[in-house]
């Protein structure tokens, strides 16, 4: 389908996109670590925030910089930056998240070279009332720092644009989304999976174009395939297209399978809640992304992604579920046993896999068939 | 075996018997607190152990990491802790601490005999990933016990401002009502005021106590000095480790004038990092016999001492709130002292940029006039381990030599003694050092 083509070209060629766009806009681009960047004060001062993610190839350059017990998509991370692959940025940033990837930020702005970099303290007990005050105090002085930056004062009107453009961002995707809830969803998990990930370098305006052509035309669309079993992938930072492209093609008569849902920070945890668009700007987005679903390091004391993955659970018509994370990933460690229980009490069989930067496709394909194998049996039974 | 010759002389610490006492005592109290009626809290080495005290004086902690240390220091209880949290499906990977911790739990087994006893609350604060989720899993684990975690990563001690803190003590006052809640007892203001001016004193004073090992000789060394941090990690906020520290400090200074050292061949010095493997702290008395004393690391020192940068740009103990004439007279005050004091903690810089932690430990190096440092890649801990690569490129390039050996300060099925021996000797051999007796 043309439509889609345009976003897995923007995921293919995303370096050269960012770089064009410099030079059709004259913008500054910046790379970005995690979910929890308030994208939206990049976007007011023109800036098109990219996020940085590993290129999925073996490395031996962060061996001198990250101790190799840390997750193999922090070090994928900051290898990309070590060989050059985005050597256009002209600032880079993280939001406080997790340990792991907070070390290729810092790395990176130790060794290489680059003109704006930013710590952005996001609060962790987002549970916590005090905790809307305090990130509103924090964006207020990130605006400050960018503002410095880019020469050019970000006018409350340019915040309140990118939020409407965000905002719609968030609900093209919710509407794509929700397509998949359909008996015959009109697009794959790796589809889907390519458009999210598209959104996260692209610049949303562009992206909310694409969008809405594609969304014209997928209604309509009838695949040439069965969609089988409704699987889910639950877990860590996710960008592995081959993974899903292989669960989806294992043996399209035998075991049809289609992801119909996510719960990525790659995926729906990223695009899933909007900023309220009636108060302050800052204080909107300050509220969207303590309210958004949250990452396993900001989930406590109350455990809140696991209401929040049944629900999804259910609202697709998921029967089975992949819990995956990055080997080595605490966060997602921490939380891995208890959401497994819960989606088995749900009555949703799990098949945990741990990936690293390639996953082992051979020992992975073995036991997805057989995971596939035992979701078929209970249908016959 | 050959005697080994020095030229200090040396002694053990008159305090020990008590050292020992206190720590036989803390396990104890909250083994046996409901007996008297008494409160039962857990929560971490770290958390704001000052503020459960305005319950009462009946209320005891457990602290978890030092308990995970003790279960690691047991090395078969150890492993049954550790396949019992994987049984439960649990990562092998995760912080070591809490696996011991978690194993305890699952076997209902306290370190120390008996049944593990379950705490009335759970009281964190959270800056490592592992925090507030060790307790979210211990209060599933044991049923659903009550669970309040304070917030503290609002960055390094450089960008401490209004905002950061008000939210710090904004949670501590909802900690406060919290506590109140799932205790049904009336909070007490003046106990507070008293514990918190514990806290300063007890870790102004340890700082002070590690000041003292800038001579030569090192009056301690860091085996005997993981016995004596460990009661700030116990309970910091209590009158007995902080009147114990002022004790501790007393003997030290007394044995600096008397140039006893802590060990009588001192001829090389170096620094550790991040816990050391609790099963094997033989590798301490191994550097012993090259002449070489640890004399401690940004970790004994910095793990609860409090430090500030003097006029000479000197690492000296950090001057308590009320010797700077801070008045501290209502819950307000109380905690906001707390939290500013608490957000200078060395050991939490370095959670926001290695480059902190090098600097520290650069400091270290040639204050203490060290020969070498030893960094212990620790898989057991990912929240000291984290920027520790850096951290061996800093100091190198500061020009110190650097010997690095993986490890697990609680995971015994981590760590190799034998090739870290062969390591301290070639590095040892680099430093220049022979065996001085086997
Ligand atoms: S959350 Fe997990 S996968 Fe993501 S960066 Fe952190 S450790 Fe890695
Ligand atoms: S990983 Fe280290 S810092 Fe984190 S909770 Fe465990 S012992 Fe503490």
């Amino acid at each position: 389908m043309r439509e889609l083509e345009t976003f897995s070209s923007w995921v293919k060629d995303r370096h050269e996109y960012a770089k064009d766009w410099k030079k059709r806009t004259g913008g500054r681009v910046l790379g970005y670590f995690c979910t929890y960047v308030p994208e939206e004060i990049l976007y007011a001062a023109g800036v098109l925030p990219v996020r940085v993610l590993g290129s999925h190839e073996p490395q031996n350059v962060t061996e001198p910089h990250i101790f190799g017990m840390f997750c193999p998509f922090c070090r994928d991370c900051l290898a990309q930056g070590l060989k050059g692959r985005y050597s256009y940025l002209d600032g880079l940033m993280i939001a406080q998240s997790c340990l792991h990837i907070r070390q290729a930020y810092t790395s990176w702005v130790l060794h290489i070279p680059i003109g704006f970099s930013y710590y952005l303290c996001m609060p962790h007990k987002v549970q916590s009332k005090r905790s809307y005050k305090f990130l509103r105090g924090e964006l207020e002085t990130f605006k400050n720092a960018v503002e410095k930056w880019t020469g050019r004062k970000i006018e409350e009107a340019a915040l309140r644009e990118a939020i409407q453009v965000y905002n719609e961002n968030r609900r093209l995707m919710r509407q794509l989304f929700d397509l998949r809830k359909r008996e015959e969803p009109p697009i794959s998990g790796e589809e889907a999976m390519t458009i999210s990930l598209a959104e996260q370098m692209v610049d949303k305006k562009e992206h909310n174009a694409a969008l809405k052509e594609l969304l014209g035309k997928l209604p309509q669309r009838k695949r040439e395939r069965p969609t089988g079993t409704r699987l889910m992938i639950v877990g860590s930072e996710d960008d592995d297209l081959a993974f899903l492209h292989m669960v989806e093609n294992l043996n399209k008569d035998q075991y049809p399978a289609t992801f119909v849902i996510d719960e990525h920070c790659t995926g729906t945890r990223y695009f899933w809640n909007e900023a309220p668009e009636d108060s302050d700007p800052l204080m909107a987005i300050a509220r969207r992304y303590i309210e958004r679903p949250p990452c396993p390091s900001k989930d406590w004391e109350e455990r809140k992604r696991i209401p929040h993955i049944l629900q999804l659970a259910r609202d697709f018509k998921v029967q089975g579920a992949i819990v995956m994370q990055q080997k080595f990933c605490d966060p997602h460690e921490l939380d891995t046993v208890a959401i497994r229980k819960a989606l088995e009490k749900e009555g949703i069989k799990t098949l945990f896999l741990e990936f690293d930067v390639t996953v082992p496709a051979g020992q992975f394909r073995i036991r997805v068939e057989a995971f596939l194998e035992t979701l078929k049996q209970e249908d016959l039974f | 075996m050959a005697e080994r010759k020095g030229k200090y002389p040396t002694e053990p610490l008159k305090c020990w018997e008590k050292a020992k006492k206190i720590r036989e005592d803390y396990y104890r109290n909250y083994a046996t607190a409901h007996e008297r009626g008494g409160l039962r809290w857990a929560g971490g080495a770290w958390s704001f152990d000052a503020i459960p005290a305005g319950l009462g004086e009946d209320v005891y902690p457990l602290t978890s990491e030092p308990y995970g240390a003790s279960c690691a220091y047991n090395k078969p209880f150890s492993l049954r802790c550790l396949e019992a949290t994987e049984k439960a499906g649990y990562a092998r990977d995760l912080c070591a601490y809490m696996r011991n911790y978690w194993g305890s739990i699952l076997l209902n087994e306290y370190v120390f005999g008996g049944p593990f006893p379950k705490p009335d609350f759970l009281w964190q604060d959270h800056i490592c990933c592992s925090h507030a989720k060790w307790y979210q899993v211990v209060s599933e684990l044991e049923g659903g016990i009550p669970h309040f975690c304070i917030d503290v990563a609002v960055g390094p001690e450089t960008e401490i401002n209004e905002n950061k803190i008000e939210y710090i003590v904004g949670q501590m006052h909802d900690g406060i009502e919290f506590l109140e809640r799932v205790t049904g007892r009336k909070y007490r203001d003046d106990l507070l005021i008293k514990a918190v001016k514990n806290h300063f004193r007890s870790t102004s004073t340890w700082a002070k106590v590690c000041e003292l090992n800038k001579n030569i000789p090192a009056p301690l060394d860091e085996k005997t000095m993981y016995s004596l941090y460990v009661l700030g990690t116990l309970h910091k906020s209590s009158q007995v480790v902080a009147d114990f520290y002022e004790e501790l400090y007393k003997e030290v200074k007394d044995r600096v004038e008397r140039g006893i050292a802590a060990i009588p061949n001192e001829r090389c010095r170096v620094m550790s990092d991040t816990q050391p493997p609790w099963g094997f702290l033989g590798v301490f008395r191994y550097l012993e016999k090259f002449g070489c004393v640890s004399i401690g690391s940004l970790y004994t020192f910095g793990l609860i001492g409090a430090w500030e940068v003097d006029e000479n740009g000197e690492w000296v103990h950090r001057k308590t709130p009320m010797e700077r004439g801070v008045t501290i007279n209502d819950r307000d005050s109380a905690l906001r002292a707390l939290a500013e004091w608490e957000l200078h903690k060395p050991e939490w810089q370095h959670f926001y940029s290695p480059q902190l932690k090098s600097e520290m430990m650069i400091r270290i190096a040639r204050q203490w006039k060290l020969n070498g440092v030893m960094l212990h890649y620790n898989r057991g801990c990912e929240g000291l381990s984290l920027g520790i690569a850096e951290n061996r490129l800093a100091l190198l390039k500061a020009g110190f030599p650097v010997m690095i050996f993986e490890g697990n300060m609680g995971d015994e099925r981590e760590f190799d003694m034998t090739r870290t021996m062969s390591r301290i000797d070639a590095f040892m051999e680099t430093l220049g050092m022979k065996k001085e007796f086997d």
